[in-house]
């Protein structure tokens, strides 16, 4: 009967109960939303490699190798020679390995020579491949496969023509030997989206007339020419490799630090990506902090409204008083109101974030290669609903607190 | 004390709101047999309320004793006073009695929340809820929302919640004062019905001295209580 009389008495001051339970609604929506985004982001981002065990690549930082080979941000400070690709690629913990020769640009978007395999090795999201959406993949010299987002920005179709700029923003381009689109790819949330593939072959031919970054004057060979040229690369950017097996991953990993000819550096996917989300972890943890201070500030203003409720209700209160009620009790009836209306806001919190969801999950997904999950609320959510009502109790003590106090001095008698 | 005493007993009592110097109520003896119907007249600001908020263990006094069947009020602690007023006394207030969201239902079952002898008297809430409302002369309301009661209607619940599980003492402050003179005199009509029905005292406040005919005996504040106010 309690629990009927709070929830009459809160249905009786019905719009400002439910600003105060929209309030809270949203703000719960939006740390759950935040939180939503950011595990999304972090397993996107980790789901952006899958399967490559080892990426070596001229010796730096193990960020700078995983940013430039996979995120394709930044350059590398030095290329891995030929030779040294053929000696890694001999030793027998090699399973597979795919080059990766980056430099080159078609506006905004990067140029990466690699071989087949690499539509067969990489990995995204857990172990899924590569698909060609449309034409096929690299066949002749001058094809290129390109990403998702480049065939959307750039609205190529199969059989259109490219001309791949040398360097990166730059203006001096390789026009004497145009690609030509053979394969468009899917879209995958990660940088190959934004990538255009050639053969490494390629990368070698439309640098033939080219020397010390600058094409060479009045010198331009004919594709038939360079098509008989032999075209083996002399350097390669990185490489993905494959293991036999696991156990050999560190083994081989040390044998390419210390590998003598040259200085290379070899780094495991997954403990390069922890490193780069501790970098971007500090954003994230404020992002989560400001969330947190919504929901803070929804509870605060429960609080206000309790206070404001207080002095039109002392006849309620001198009514209970009257009826052999304690002040405690009165005390109670606040914190159960206040406990009442977190909750349904908590819950009303987490219906809006399903529904904001569900319609924005394909949105977000083709936009910015997000993937967010509709699934059951994890135990750390849960917590977080139940530290909001738990929350929303402790503040309304204060109010309750000087119900407490002024039903004591009040008595049956209201003095007004 | 015994069962023959008298069921209110207020001896040498005095009492001061605190953080307010300017004024003081003393009683120097006032007593109340049991079954006995007493109007209390006395004009607004003349400690009627104070009075009141005393014999329900409200407010404590500074000395004397306030003795309610029995048990002095002074030797509870605020939590049992709470509890004993819940057992001992029907409250009715001059008007907005009820919790004007709960149910008629809720109102009138309401002091049995906070009483468990009371409740042990009632077997059935809602039928015993429903007979006190039938000889109320209350149509059949029990699910009505209180609000959409008339203030007469509403003074008869309240009476019905007071009367509830049978406390041996009624205390109506002004009952009637919200109600015209027609619907008063069926008012205390009803009252009187239930209270003889049942051989409850009943204390009842009013500034009115035409409604003293009905009563046991007629008291006016000023013979039995003093009040000091000092200029401020």
């Amino acid at each position: 009967m309690i629990l009927r009389l709070a929830i009459g008495s809160l249905s009786a001051r019905s719009l400002t109960v439910a600003m105060t339970v929209l309030a809270i609604a949203l703000s719960v929506t939006l740390f759950l939303g935040v939180e939503k985004v950011r595990t999304g982001a972090k397993a996107s981002f980790a789901d952006t490699i899958s399967g490559t065990d080892l990426i070596v690549g001229a010796r730096s930082g193990s960020v700078q190798l995983l940013l430039y080979s996979v995120f394709r941000i930044g350059n590398a400070t030095n290329n891995v020679t030929w030779e040294s690709y053929q000696d890694i690629a001999a030793r027998p913990e090699v399973a597979w390995i795919v080059p990766i020769s980056l430099g080159d640009s078609h506006r905004q978007f990067r140029v990466m020579g690699t071989t087949v395999d690499f539509f067969e090795r990489y990995k995204y999201r857990r172990g899924r491949a590569l698909e060609v959406v449309d034409g096929a993949l690299i066949a002749d010299l001058f094809d290129t496969v390109i990403g998702a987002d480049v065939a959307t920005a750039l609205g190529y179709k199969v059989g259109d023509p490219i001309v791949v700029a040398h360097g990166i923003a730059s203006f001096s381009e390789h026009k004497d030997q145009p690609f030509r689109v053979s394969g468009i790819l899917e879209k995958t949330g990660t940088p190959v989206d934004r990538t255009v593939l050639v053969s490494l072959e390629a990368i070698e031919a439309i640098h033939v007339d080219w020397q010390n970054g600058a094409q060479v004057p009045g010198q331009s060979t004919p594709a038939d020419v360079i098509r008989q040229m032999e075209l083996t690369p002399k350097a390669v950017t990185a490489a993905l490799i494959g293991v036999e097996s696991p156990l050999q991953t560190f083994a081989l990993q040390r044998a390419i630090n210390e590998y003598p000819d040259e200085p290379l550096l070899a780094v495991l996917p997954g403990v390069a990506l922890q490193e780069l989300w501790a970098i971007v972890g500090v954003a994230e943890t404020a992002l989560l902090g400001v969330s947190a201070m919504v929901v803070v500030t929804a509870l605060i203003g429960m609080m206000a409204t309790i206070f404001s409720s207080l002095n039109e209700r002392r006849r309620e209160m001198a009514i209970f008083r009257a009826m052999g009620a304690r002040p405690t009790t009165i005390m109670g009836l606040l914190v159960l109101e206040a406990v009442l209306t977190a909750a349904v806001g908590a819950l009303l919190g987490v219906l809006f974030l399903y529904l904001g969801l569900t319609i924005a999950q394909p949105v977000i997904d083709s936009a910015f290669g997000l993937w967010l999950p509709i699934e059951a609320p994890s135990m750390r959510e849960l917590w977080v609903l139940l530290g909001v009502v738990a929350a929303g109790a402790i503040v309304s003590l204060v109010p309750a607190f000087r119900a407490y106090r002024l039903s004591l001095a009040d008595g049956m008698t209201v003095r007004t | 004390m015994t069962a023959d005493g008298p069921i209110l007993f207020l001896n040498d009592v005095r009492f001061r709101w605190p953080g307010r110097v300017s004024f003081a109520l003393s009683v120097p003896e006032f007593s109340v047999p049991p079954g006995e119907t007493v109007l209390l007249l006395g004009e607004s600001g003349s400690g009627k309320s104070t009075l009141l908020s005393l014999i329900c263990g409200t407010v404590l006094a500074e000395s004397g004793c306030v003795h309610i069947t029995g048990a002095d009020l002074s030797n509870l602690s605020g939590g049992q006073r709470d509890r004993f007023r819940a057992e001992q006394i029907g409250m009715i207030f001059q008007q907005f009695n009820l919790l004007p969201f709960g149910s008629v239902l809720d109102n009138v079952l309401l002091p049995l929340r906070f009483a468990p002898a009371r409740r042990g008297r009632v077997s059935n809430g809602r039928a015993e809820a429903h007979d006190l409302c039938m000889a109320l002369g209350l149509p059949d309301v029990l699910g009505n929302k209180a609000s959409t009661l008339s203030v007469g209607q509403q003074q008869r619940v309240a009476v019905a919640r007071a009367m509830i599980g049978r406390p041996p003492i009624i205390i109506a402050d002004e009952p009637t004062s919200a109600l015209d003179a027609s619907s008063q005199s069926a008012f205390l009509d009803l009252l009187f019905a239930q209270v003889q029905a049942h051989g409850t005292t009943l204390l009842m406040v009013s500034h009115d001295p035409r409604l003293g005919e009905r009563f046991d005996r007629v008291i006016a504040m000023d013979d039995i209580a003093q009040i000091e106010r000092q200029a401020a």
